[in-house]
């Protein structure tokens, strides 16, 4: 096993891929670069998603966070009157690592299908009082998210997807390093620890308790960048975000990708983006039934997901 | 014995109407080793884990290094110096056998909130010596959930040693091991114990393997010690032969 020296080797990958995605922007039509702007920022979330599965935890509320980030953007900009993306991303960061210091301690504490079920419920009251409060929150209608500035500067309107790109990439850049480095340190083995073997982690003097609510927080902090990122790109905020079918698709994409590698839930979101689209736009009446054929077939054939294609190719060459 | 590192001082254990501890007190000086003999359901494992923090005693305490603790928890202990194994090795499966190391080694370090690799190049050094000391290297890369019984027991016991305790307590280090290994397997583990000052408690059912390592031995029956003292002397006691080794007078 060789010696990992440092983070620069992670840096450098994931800057060979943000490069890459840099270059092919230009070269985008309209709505494709549309469909990867929001399906890269919405595969942070699933990132999050899959460090939980790392851990051993299933999420079905991960959608809370995405809400959470995607609301506190759109607050900002009509309570504060902020308009930087940076500054509004950094709050939809905030806001979920708050909620989640609130509710993690109890949540961290439950395991198996009880943590899936307390968080599907967390989720599901701040669906019902984004639903419920029309006044504040605009209900089920939700709220417009006016264009933000980025760096100080006004896109034009034919200039604004392509300035969300850039945004999104950078932001995408970064949580893509920052998780790259968490799951190469101990505190990332750590959680992995935690899913193989409780008992020997507190023999070997850890809280599995501290592991469990720092991975919550990590991935609570990139799915709120999510849904902050989705409220710009999108420009309309609303409660289906925290409702159970939106965490439902951030497992389907995990799923979809793997959890082996920070890499593999950007493979599964954006296949499954791409499929979600694709079908529902050739196939408007069973395009659901297309998507639980590709889920089966994933399952069926590649239980690990996606990424483990990459990862038998790599070991053959290896070899 | 020389001031004890570790006391037991009348503890306490029932199970519904099975009393596990019954008044138990002992103690233990540094750098024995200790062979807990009984036959099962004598208490002995509850004994270890009451001593561990992994059950709660009813009544009694633990007195380590003079001090009294009246309810440890396994981090409890682990922070005091009290390490163990288990009867079925308790390992991270999905892991190769050098990541358990380094993720042992990074907690006794205190690494548990670090972002730092754990692949540094000293701590592979450091894990590598680790899996030497225990003949594990040559399998240092391969995942846990394909390592025999005998080597999962040993890589369990590796993991306790790498946090360096003053205590070490083994739960059946050779059951599920053939009877060829069990004799490599308890040389090597004991070889690598010689070298320091641990006091080393292990469980065993094997008498030849009480006798050929341990240099005092308890003898359990029905949550209580009958009997206590050099290995042979104990092996040879009346009551243990008859109550432990099945053995009756005369036979």
């Amino acid at each position: 096993m060789s010696a990992d020296s440092g983070h620069a080797r992670r840096l450098l990958g994931v800057a060979i891929l943000v490069a890459i995605l840099a270059l092919l922007g230009p070269r985008l039509v309209g709505w494709t670069q549309f469909l990867l702007t929001v399906a890269l920022g919405e595969s942070l979330a699933v990132i999050g998603v899959a460090l939980l599965m790392r851990a051993g935890l299933v999420s079905f509320g991960q959608g809370l966070f995405s809400a959470a980030g995607a609301y506190a953007v759109a607050y900002a900009m009509r309570l504060w009157g902020v308009h930087e993306a940076f500054v509004l991303l950094a709050v939809a960061i905030v806001t979920s690592i708050v909620l989640a210091a609130v509710i993690g301690p109890l949540i961290c504490r439950y395991r198996q299908i009880f943590f899936a079920m307390i968080s599907l419920a967390f989720s599901m009251v701040l669906y019902s009082i984004l639903l419920k409060f029309n006044a504040l929150t605009g209900g089920s209608d939700g709220m417009e998210v006016p264009a933000a500035t980025v760096l100080g500067f006004h896109a034009s309107a034919g200039g604004l997807a392509a300035s969300y790109y850039y945004l999104t990439l950078a932001w995408f850049g970064a949580a893509l390093f920052a998780t790259a480095v968490y799951c190469a340190s101990p505190v990332g083995y750590l959680a992995r620890a935690v899913r193989d073997n409780e008992i020997r982690l507190e023999y070997l003097g850890a809280s599995v308790r501290d592991v469990t609510f720092r991975t919550y927080l990590f991935a609570a902090a990139l799915t709120g960048l999510s849904g902050g990122l989705f409220a710009l790109s999108v420009g309309h905020v609303s409660p289906t975000l925290a409702y159970w079918t939106k965490s439902g698709e951030f497992i389907f994409a995990a799923l979809l990708g793997g959890t082996s590698s920070p890499f593999a839930p950007v493979v599964g979101t954006v296949v499954f983006e791409s499929l979600n689209s694709y079908l529902s736009a050739s196939f408007p009446n069973v395009w659901q039934m297309a998507l639980g054929v590709v889920m089966l077939a994933i399952i069926l054939l590649l239980p690990r997901g996606l990424w483990s294609i990459y990862q038998t190719l790599a070991a053959r060459r290896a070899r | 014995m020389s001031e004890p590192i570790l006391e037991a001082v009348g503890l306490r254990k029932r199970f519904g109407a099975v009393v596990a501890c019954d008044d138990i007190s002992v103690a233990f000086g540094a750098g024995e080793l200790v062979g807990v003999v009984g036959p099962n359901g004598a208490g002995k494992t509850t004994f270890v884990n009451v001593v561990t923090g992994y059950v709660t005693p009813d009544a009694g305490h633990i007195r380590y290094r003079g001090r009294e603790h009246d309810a440890l928890t396994p981090r409890g202990a682990v922070a005091l110096g009290i390490a163990r194994s288990f009867q079925h090795p308790q390992l991270y499966a999905s892991l190769s056998v050098l990541e358990n190391a380094l993720i042992a080694l990074a907690v006794k370090r205190k690494e548990h909130a670090s972002w730092q690799p754990l692949k540094r190049k000293w701590a592979l050094d450091e894990g590598h010596a680790l899996l030497e000391r225990f003949a594990l290297d040559e399998v240092a890369n391969t995942e846990v959930s394909q390592l025999p019984e005998g080597r999962r027991k040993v890589l369990d016991i590796a993991l306790s040693f790498a946090l360096e305790p003053s205590v070490l307590l083994l739960d059946e280090p050779t059951s599920g091991v053939s009877a060829r290994e069990k004799f490599a397997l308890m040389d090597t583990v004991t070889g690598v114990l010689a070298q320091t000052e641990m006091t080393v408690l292990f469980i065993e059912h094997d008498m030849e393997i009480v006798e050929r390592y341990a240099h005092r031995v308890l003898a359990f029956v029905e949550g209580r010690i009958i009997a206590d003292g050099r290995s042979a002397d104990v092996l040879a006691d009346a009551r243990v032969r008859e109550l432990v080794l099945g053995i009756a007078e005369g036979a």
